[in-house]
């Protein structure tokens, strides 16, 4: 059975290769991987601050909170929107259009082939941060440990879809990812990048409930760090932003395929 | 196979000034303008036959092999491939056809081709062993080894070209719309290529259609041309009608071991150019063999040579002559 043209084997041969093309750019994801560290420097801010107590977790928390935070975001980085603009720019587009199989499965495995070749490193991160905090250390029971893991997986999901949609505006103007960067302000306030949710008032915290930006760090990793969270809410709302994105971004990709064979491809 | 009947298309491009206050004024009010890049184009062609499609750079080749495989939607007139509508790109008709374009490519960059070969074979669901065999086959015939097995951006560009030929082919299409597939390469590397089309052809009966810059491609391989100009159609036949309706002349290029006077060339053909030992001559195409007989037997030739001037350069020729 085909999925967009997709099945196992076609999932097994462009992982592979997509694995292997990202081990080409190893030194680069290493670079990412140690750039990534934006949760880190907020810790030692907060650490260092009378603030924290706002924050309501305390010191062994916060400091699982915050590695869970990059852990999380390391395996939901999302760049499709600028692989794709290259793509079309390339004409790489055109062939892929004329291929059985949906081009958004391309960039789906090249980020996957990628997040493996990120493991390595951010398991490295995660090491050194235990030994710089050893009271800090845990380990997540196995349930746990999955139930973080599937949370992470649709935070992904949904910052592939968002940004996917994004990229399908290109077919209609060259400036599109010029949105991709607008959207990374609320995205690193919102998700829990810079403080848990938990820091922000109530009102604030009511308000992004109803975004998809706490669904991408702050419920993950959570999850991730063993915190008290409701996990029937958090999936619950991860499942309504892929299930609102999703038809969404096929409906733009098709519309924006036709306006791309109208304007010439 | 192919049937192609009023086929137009128009693109509608924006016209905007440069600058910042360009821009703002296309902002308020957007104005387009149409180009017409094909227009009422009709033809049709069988199952097995080798078509070339000549035209000077922007007369509509390109548009036109992008609406037969679907990349583009015409802007009037119908298209049918094997029976399909392309533009509707369904699944059953893209395993049918392949679209080559010299210019662009879809191998990975970083890779050796043989990974965008496997994912072909998955893509196109081309069992394991079969593709395997398909692989070999196709790399013998185009020479092809260990390249497979090196990054592409490593390759040269003839051996990329090559791959590139093999990762469209492993589908084995029944149709192939081959976009100036020998552009940039060298002389060598076009002729393999060139014979690599036609072993094909003759292998799988495949239909081809094929565009090209370069005459040679074209008389080696399509015994049937259509000339396009500015978007219209107006030569659909054998290549030799047209070679003769395009160039009823060859030229030749003599270097002698002594200058000659111009009269001494008198009767052999119109003399464009004559510079102490260096002269060209363009000769009517049925007394060339006379004409160069007479040439080595009367003077003391030190080099001759007859080409045929390029495809641009006759086309254009042609235009001038107002015989459109
Ligand atoms: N995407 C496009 N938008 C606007 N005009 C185009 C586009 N593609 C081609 N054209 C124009 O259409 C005409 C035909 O182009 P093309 O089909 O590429 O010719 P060829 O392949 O014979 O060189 C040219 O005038 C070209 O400038
Ligand atoms: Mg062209």
């Amino acid at each position: 059975m085909r999925i967009f043209g997709l099945n196992r084997r076609i999932i097994r041969v462009l992982l592979g290769s997509q694995y292997a093309h990202m081990l080409e750019y190893r030194a680069e994801i290493a670079l990412w991987a140690l750039s990534g560290v934006l949760p880190f420097i907020m810790l030692s801010i907060w650490s260092g601050s009378d603030a924290r107590s706002g924050l309501g977790l305390d010191g062994v928390a916060l400091d699982r909170y915050f590695l869970s935070a990059y852990l999380v975001r390391q395996f939901s980085v999302v760049w499709v929107v600028y692989a794709f603009e290259e793509d079309a720019l390339l004409g790489r587009l055109s062939p892929y259009l004329l291929q059985p199989l949906h081009p958004l499965w391309r960039y789906v495995a090249a980020h996957l082939g990628e997040q493996l070749t990120r493991l390595p490193f951010a398991a490295l991160i995660a090491v050194v941060f235990f030994a710089v905090q050893p009271q800090a250390f845990w380990l997540p029971s196995l349930g746990g440990f999955l139930l973080a893991w599937l949370a992470t997986w649709m935070a992904f999901a949904i910052a592939f879809l968002f940004q996917s949609l994004i990229a399908t505006l290109c077919f209609w103007s060259e400036k599109a990812s010029a949105l991709e960067r607008l959207q990374f302000i609320p995205f690193v306030f919102l998700s829990g990048l810079l403080a848990p949710l938990t820091a922000f008032p109530p009102a604030v915290r009511a308000w992004a409930q109803w975004t998809p930006f706490p669904y991408l760090i702050d419920f993950p990793a959570r999850v991730l760090a063993g915190q008290p969270v409701d996990l029937i809410a958090g999936f619950g709302a991860q499942l309504a932003w892929i299930a609102v994105l999703l038809p969404l971004v096929l409906l733009l990709w098709r519309a924006g395929v036709r306006r791309y064979s109208a304007m010439g491809a | 196979m192919i049937q192609v009947d009023g086929l137009s298309k128009i693109y509608r491009v924006a016209e905007k000034q440069p600058g910042f206050a360009g821009t703002l004024r296309h902002f308020l009010r957007r104005r387009t303008r149409d180009v017409v890049a094909v227009q009422d184009v009709s033809f049709q062609i069988e199952p097995g036959e080798m078509v070339g499609f000549l035209g000077a750079n922007g007369a509509g080749k390109t548009t036109t092999l992008k609406m037969l495989c679907g990349l583009i939607h015409p802007s009037s007139g119908r298209v049918q491939v094997g029976g399909f509508s392309p533009q509707r790109r369904q699944a059953e008709f893209l395993r049918r056809i392949t679209l080559v374009m010299g210019q662009k490519q879809q191998l990975l960059w970083d890779l050796p081709p043989m990974d965008s070969l496997r994912v072909n074979a998955a893509v196109y669901g081309i069992p394991d062993g079969v593709a395997r065999r398909r692989i070999s086959e196709l790399a013998d015939l185009l020479e092809l080894g260990e390249e497979l097995t090196r990054p592409v951006r490593k390759l040269s560009l003839g051996q990329r070209m090559k791959a590139e030929l093999l990762a469209a082919l492993l589908h084995e299409p029944e149709v192939l719309f081959l976009d100036e597939p020998t552009l940039g390469l060298d002389v060598n590397a076009q002729a393999r290529v060139r014979k690599f089309l036609a072993e094909y052809n003759r292998r799988t009966g495949a239909t081809v259609l094929l565009t090209s810059h370069y005459m040679a491609d074209i008389t080696a391989l399509c015994p049937r041309v259509l000339l396009i100009h500015q978007g219209r159609l107006f030569h659909d036949g054998p290549l030799e009608a047209l070679a003769e309706q395009l160039a009823p002349e060859r030229e030749v290029r003599l270097e002698l071991e002594s200058p000659v006077a111009p009269d001494a060339l008198e009767g052999l053909g119109r003399l464009e150019q004559l510079e102490g030992c260096d002269v060209r001559l363009l000769v009517p195409r049925d007394q060339l063999t006379a004409v160069v007989a007479q040439l080595l037997d009367r003077f003391p030739v030190r080099d001759l040579d007859v080409t045929d001037p390029p495809i641009e350069e006759l086309i254009g020729g042609l235009f001038r002559q107002g015989r459109v």
